[in-house]
Formats: C-alpha cells, structure tokens, sequence
C-alpha cells in the first residue's frame, strides 16, 4: 500500500471529497497533521466540523483566516513538528462578504450589495456558493498563504457535483446577461428588451407577489463595479482545480450509500478531467480468520463459561460478516474507480475527536 | 423523516413506506432532489424523475427535483400549456425563480402537499393515505418545512402566498405533519438531532413525533461478563469482542443523551452486518411505532 504522502508528492492542492458522516474532516486533518509533521507548512481547511476535534487543536471559532496550531499542544502528545499546521474553521457566509467587500470600489456599493435581499439569499442558499466559498478561500491561499500544500474538507454536500460545478454556475449567475439586459432602463438595452422577458416579469410578479425588480436591479446595478473582479476570481478558482498540482482524494467508509457516491464523484472527476489522487476506505471491519465455533471451544477450554463463551463467537461471527461485507466494497471500489491499490484504514477504536485521535489515523494513512 | 448526512435516513424512510404500506395504507415515499436512492433501495433502477412508480403493493416512490415542480406548477397555474413550457424553459424565468428567496424550497413542498391531498391535482391521480418525505439533511430539512411561512411573509399577496399559508397550515398541523429525526448513537448525529429539535419547535412549533436510532452495534455483554472477559483479552478473538463492547458503551450513553435531548426513548434499530433488509427494517420498525 503506498501511503497518502507519496501520491502527493508535488501537490500543493489537495480537495477531500466524499459523502457525509464517512471521517472527511477527521481524514483531511490527519493527513495535514502528518504532512506539516514530515516539514511542510500545510493549512488545512474546513467548514463547520466536529466543534470538539476543532477544540481539541485549539481552535475555538470559526474565522476567516488560518490559525496556526500550537506546536507546543502537538508536542504534549509527542509530536515532533518539523513544519507548521495552521487551520482554519470557515465560515461560509462571512467569507463571501468578505469577498464582496474587497472586489467593491467604494463603500456604497459594498453596503448596498450585502444589504441586498438577493444577495443575502445567494451568499447563503443557492446551490454551490458554500462550495465555491470554500474554493475561492482556496484560492485566495494558494496565491498569498505561502503554504506548501493545502487541504480542503468539502463542505458536507449531498450532491459532489455542485462542488466541480461552482465557479461556472455562480459566474453564470453574477453574469445574469440576460437579466442585465432586462435591468438597464435606458439606451439601447431598453428599446431591444423583448415583449417575452416582460411578460416573464410580470407572470412571476403575479404569481408570487414579491416584486424582485427593485432588488435585482440594485444587485446587478452595484455589482456592476465588482464583475470583472470576480470574474477574474472564479476564472483562478476554475483554473486551480484544474491545475497539475492540485488533486483530488475521495473519502468513503465500505455502507452502501457512501460507496456509490464515491463511485458517481470518480465518474464526475474523470468528465471534468480533473486529477483523481487516490481513494481513502475509511471505518473498514477486520475480522479474525478463525470459525466461530473454534473461538466458542477455545474459550470453553480457557476456562470461560459457556455461555460467555457463545457470546464472543457469536460477535466475532457478526464481525466476519461485516468485514466480508467491507471488503466486497472495496473490491468494487477498486474496479469501479480503477484505483488497485486503496488506502483502508481499519476501524478504529473510539470516535476520533481529539490528537491522539488523530495521530492514529495519521499513522492509518500515512 | 430528516437527520444528519450518512444515518442511513433514506433506508429508514423506505422502511417506514413498508410498514405503512402493510398496514393497508396507499403510501408514497417521496425523495427530494435525490438520484433514486429509494428506488435502489428496493433494487429498482430509477425511474424517471417526478413519475409516481409503484415498487411493492400499496407503495409508491417519486423523486421531486425544483425544475420538474416548477414545469408543472407553471401547467397547473396557467391556463395554455405552451406558455408555461415557454416560461419554464426560459433561462431568465429560471434565474428569477432560483433568485427569489425560498423559491426552489417551496416548489419542492408544494408537490409534497400536491401528493398529500385527498383531491389530487395532478390529473388521474390517485389519493395517498400517507406521504413519507425523504427530506434533505437536517439544516436544509427545516429550510424546506419553513419555505411556506417564508414565502408567504416575505410576499404578502398573490397566489403563491396564499398557496403559501395554505400548505404552511398544513405543515405545521400536528394532527397532519409528523416528523422523523433518523440518527445513529454518535456524538454529532445526537447533538445535530437535539439542534433539529430545538429549531423545529421554535421556527413550526412542531415536536419530533419519533427518534429513531439507527444501525446500533450489538450490545452483548454486561459488566459483569466484560469484567470477566478482561482476563482473556490477549486473545485476539476476545480484544475484538471487548473493542466492539467498548462501542456498545458508548452507543448506550449517546442513546442515553438521545432520549434526554428530545424527551422520549428512540426506537432501536439494529445494525445489520449483511446489509439490512428493507423487510428486517420494517418487522425492526413497526412494533416500536405501534403498527402492525
């Protein structure tokens, strides 16, 4: 088995991707533990994951900026730091403000864009804004952080796709050309504004009651100033996902769900041509290779009652069914995601949410 | 039935499909802006997106996506279809759509309610006793439970908020609408539940009708037995047993905070290492939710 810090030699960007509840958070922090551990200054980033594992590195809060973790907590627990983990907690919302903020060119715009009733819907709601939040952050650290490699926990979304499809789909929108068309109220965009679009105004204003002409003819007016900025930034987000050094691992534990998700985000990775780094099988049952009847009649013999005896059998025969359930996944895994040669970490004992947690993860993977 | 991401919310709801199903009711389990996951569950290949397919006797499947909602809500509303395929193709309808605040969430509920109904509006179709949402993750969950009240607040007049009020009366009618919080005795997927709990009855005024604790380990031993155990621990078969009854442990205390968060004790639903059985689920379910 080669281990995650080989297949991401020369990378400087690594996204985790995966369904929900399968150890992304924990799996991405690890493998940033280990890595800052080996010498590299790695910033790991995350959005709102397990508050006590987030405690446990020292990290109270959610901010908008890497905090380093103390050298001093990790060496409590023998750690020995040869680079720098830094990480950070974000927070989606606030990032996208902040983004807004700095691609404003004056202060009226900045208020008038986030006091805007579109805006605050799209910043929060709209399908991909967290995921291409998080990206942007990405970005932002790739070009100023100076960081070796950054390790990106993708926002728990049901859906991995809205995470390769972001840039494009809020370019698309912030673009609105067709909308903008609409909202210009002088000079030529007026006289070719068709009968068809006004119709579709006023059809929606009908329907819904929510007159959305004043809001969207303030977002798209303020945000005028600030398109080419972020267009320029969702092109750089749309380039460093694409880029050689950056790659892509999927996390999966062996259930069901969880495996075929993996698979339909390996195929959505191979459409957008995007690097696939390596598959991380997390939570794996290992069973042992004797009959349960055998462990059942060596207890007895040991001296344990007979009923207690059963017991353990019994429960190393559940373990065996799990385990060939686990590795029945893995095997279609293997095939499906053409990847020979998984990274599997066996079940470990305790949920992981503190660094001795970690560290035996970091151990698993690396 | 809502819940935190991975607790297995979309087998327990198909489950729960079965075992209403059983007792004689015409039940449709109903997905929202999912690939088919209850379909597969019952080894059938999706069907197509919003087409209301039978997968056993009495039970029903749909898979709700917004655009498909908004397409035959703009047929329903408008008197000439080709206008409303006009408007729902169009880009700028659908950005306007996308854009205003609640819109997406409440198209998917208002089909939900459609599905509800006594009196379908969709033409031909036959009345449920039963709908079983398979909601999004517990966040988003609330998001579309709340759109109505949203919707209707934010646009005070026109037919959408009426429609809004109308099916926001019937949301939050605990007589109507019961929810299902899905988790598994894990540290997050309990306090995610107890945050649900706490929402739910602030933004619905609705409890939880049911917990329901998923995929639990065997809890074998007791502590006389583990104590009893420990002497043996160097064998490899023991150290496994006593790993998983260290995990029974800890299950037995989330269960415990589980049943203190939502006042109530969660229905138990075991792990099944083969891969559960939608009909072991159901025979698991029914009796802890006094069904047949």
């Amino acid at each position: 088995m080669t281990g995650v810090a080989q297949r991401l030699e020369g990378m400087r960007v690594c996204i985790v991707a995966g369904s929900g509840g399968v150890g992304k958070t924990t799996a991405s922090a690890a493998l940033a533990l280990g890595l800052a551990a080996s010498g590299q200054r790695v910033a790991v980033v995350t959005i709102d994951p397990a508050r006590r594992l987030a405690q446990s590195l020292g990290l109270q809060e959610l901010g908008n900026d890497p905090r380093q973790v103390d050298p001093a907590l990790l060496a409590s627990h023998g750690v020995r730091m040869r680079g720098e983990l830094w990480a950070m907690m974000l927070d989606p919302k606030a990032t996208f403000d902040d983004l807004i903020a700095r691609l404003s060119p004056d202060e009226r715009t900045r208020e008038d864009v986030l006091g805007n009733r579109i805006y605050q819907q799209l910043s929060g709601a709209v399908a991909g804004s967290q995921e291409f939040t998080a990206v942007a952050k990405l970005y932002d650290l790739h070009r100023d952080g100076g960081f070796d490699m950054l390790v990106l926990d993708t926002p728990p979304s049901r859906n991995a796709l809205d995470f390769l499809d972001a840039p494009d789909r809020l370019t698309d929108f912030f673009e609105g050309r067709a909308i903008k068309v609409l909202l210009v109220p002088t000079g030529i965009a007026a006289r070719v504004m068709s009968r068809g679009t006004a119709v579709v105004f006023s059809i929606l204003k009908r329907l819904t009651g929510v007159d959305l002409m004043d809001d969207i003819a303030v977002f798209f007016g303020s945000l005028g100033g600030l398109m080419d900025g972020f267009k320029e930034r969702a092109a750089g987000v749309k380039a460093l996902l694409a880029d050689p050094a950056t790659t892509f691992l999927i996390v999966t534990s062996p259930e069901r769900e969880p495996v075929a998700e993996a698979i339909f985000f390996r195929g959505k990775l191979r459409e957008a041509g995007m690097a696939f780094g390596g598959l991380i099988v997390n939570r794996v049952n290992v069973a042992g290779d004797d009959e349960p009847e055998a462990i059942a009649a060596e207890l007895r013999a040991a001296g344990l009652g007979a009923r207690l005896a059963e017991k353990v059998a019994a429960s190393a025969a559940d373990l065996r069914l799990l385990a060939a359930r686990d590795a029945a996944s893995i095997e279609r895994l293997k095939a499906e995601l053409d990847e020979p040669d998984p990274i599997v970490v066996a079940r470990l004992d305790g949920a992981v949410q503190d660094i001795d947690g970690l560290l035996a993860l970091r151990d698993a993977l690396m | 039935m809502t819940g935190k991401g991975g607790v297995g919310k979309t087998t327990i709801a198909a489950a729960l499909g079965l075992v209403a199903a059983r007792a004689g009711k015409r039940t449709i389990v109903a997905e929202v802006a999912r690939r088919g996951d209850v379909a597969s569950a019952f080894d059938r290949a999706g069907a197509e997106p919003f087409e209301e397919i039978e997968l056993a006797p009495g039970l029903f499947h749909i898979s709700i996506d917004p655009q498909d909602a908004l397409e035959e809500y703009l047929r329903d509303q408008l008197p000439r279809g080709p206008i409303a395929d006009i408007l729902a193709r169009s880009r700028v309808f659908g950005l306007l759509a996308a854009a205003t605040p609640g819109m997406r969430e409440l198209l998917t509920v208002g089909k939900l309610w459609e599905l509800a109904q006594f009196e379908r509006r969709t033409p031909g179709a036959d009345a449920y006793d039963l709908v079983v949402v398979d909601a999004p993750a517990t966040g988003h969950g609330v998001a579309v439970l709340t759109a109505p009240r949203t919707f209707a607040a934010a646009a005070g007049s026109g037919p959408v908020a009426r429609q809004g009020k109308k099916i926001d009366a019937t949301l939050s009618d605990p007589e109507q609408t019961a929810v299902i919080a899905v988790a598994k005795a894990e540290e997050l997927a309990v306090t995610e539940t107890g945050e649900l709990r706490a929402s739910l009855r602030e933004r619905m005024g609705l409890g939880i009708e049911r917990v329901v604790a998923n995929a639990l380990d065997p809890d074998r031993f007791d502590d006389e037995e583990a104590t009893a155990l420990q002497a043996h621990a160097a064998r490899p078969a023991v150290a496994r047993a006593l790993a998983g009854h260290r995990r029974a442990l800890r299950q037995r205390a989330q269960l415990a905070r589980l049943a203190d968060l939502c006042e109530q004790e969660p229905a138990r639903i075991a792990l099944h290492p083969g891969g559960p059985l939608l009909e072991q689920l159901a025979d698991e379910l029914a009796p802890q939710l006094g069904l047949p």
